[in-house]
């Protein structure tokens, strides 16, 4: 038996509401149940009406897999039927390398380098989406 | 677990819990192998897609991890068995998009991108075995000069 819970788990993300936006900040590895069960709570905040953007910080985030990067295009997708948009900070490089090999370009999730970049892209309207690293 | 400080292990996939027991084990052994951040990134990627599948697909299995050299080269080969139903045709299962669930269908695929060796070993009924290996640095030639 594993003694401890594991050592950069957590089991719930919080999310918080700053003015009109929804602000995640993830950290560690994650249960695939914690990601989804981040996903209800985003879907349900930005349900709640009010919202215009999520900003998911992931710069504490080792490993993007496969389930991790549909989790996250599924929050962009629901937000954005709710005329919310996502954006994705702090993503590793070495996570965005990982990622692209991977085949998984995120369509329709924006990126930005930090959280600051990602609310201040937020209040401007327009910015990147997810590119190769060169 | 006491192996899940060294570099070899046997460890079992049964829960997401384990799914990260076995992105700890492979992120430690490869460093202390010497692996680069980005190596270091792929191999635990790759390893969390093949255990998500031994867990998903295969009914929950293992994955035993072993270190490799060959000269100066340090390499880390991680096996995941299962005992489920098999994958009836392997090359179509690795093409991207091929999906018999709900997933992307880009965990196999993807995963044999990110490693520098990749095996598939499987037949319905039989259960399935996928092992990969991957090198610190460039992969040793079978012909090295010194
Ligand atoms: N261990 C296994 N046992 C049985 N079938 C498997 C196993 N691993 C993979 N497969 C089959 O190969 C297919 C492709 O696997 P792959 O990991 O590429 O996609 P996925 O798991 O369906 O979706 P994703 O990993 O993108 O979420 C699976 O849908 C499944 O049919
Ligand atoms: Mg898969």
């Amino acid at each position: 038996m594993n003694d401890g819970p594991y050592p950069h788990s957590a089991g719930q993300v919080p999310v918080l509401r700053l003015g009109d936006v929804l602000l995640v900040t993830v950290q560690g590895d994650l249960y695939d149940s914690t990601a989804q069960r981040l996903q209800d709570d985003i879907g349900a905040g930005v349900a709640a009406g009010g919202v215009t953007g999520v900003v998911i910080d992931i710069s504490g985030v080792e490993v993007v897999d496969s389930f991790l990067a549909r989790v996250l295009a599924e929050i962009a997708a629901g937000s954005a039927l709710l005329a919310a948009r996502t954006v994705v900070s702090g993503m590793r490089p070495a996570v965005a390398i990982t990622l692209v090999e991977l085949g998984l370009t995120l369509p329709g999730l924006e990126t930005a380098l930090d959280t600051e970049a990602a609310l201040a892209l937020l209040s401007r309207g327009t910015g990147g989406t997810f590119r190769e690293p060169r | 677990m006491e192996t899940s400080t060294g570099v070899g292990a046997d460890l079992p996939i049964r829960s997401d819990t384990d799914l990260m027991w076995v992105r700890q084990h492979v992120r430690q052994a490869a460093a202390q192998l010497g692996f680069g951040l980005v190596a270091q990134t792929k191999l635990v990627t790759a390893a969390s897609e093949l255990a998500r599948n031994t867990l998903v697909h295969g009914g929950g299995g293992r994955m035993e991890s072993a270190p490799l050299g060959q000269g100066r080269a340090r390499g880390l080969r991680l096996s995941f068995h299962d005992e489920g139903p098999g994958i009836p045709d392997p090359e179509r299962a690795l093409t991207d998009g091929y999906t018999s669930g709900g997933g992307l269908g880009m965990g196999l695929g993807g995963a044999r991108r990110l490693v520098h060796e990749f095996s598939i070993d499987s037949a319905p009924g039989r259960g399935t075995t996928v092992t990969v290996v991957s090198w610190a640095a460039a992969p040793p030639r079978p012909r090295e000069e010194s």
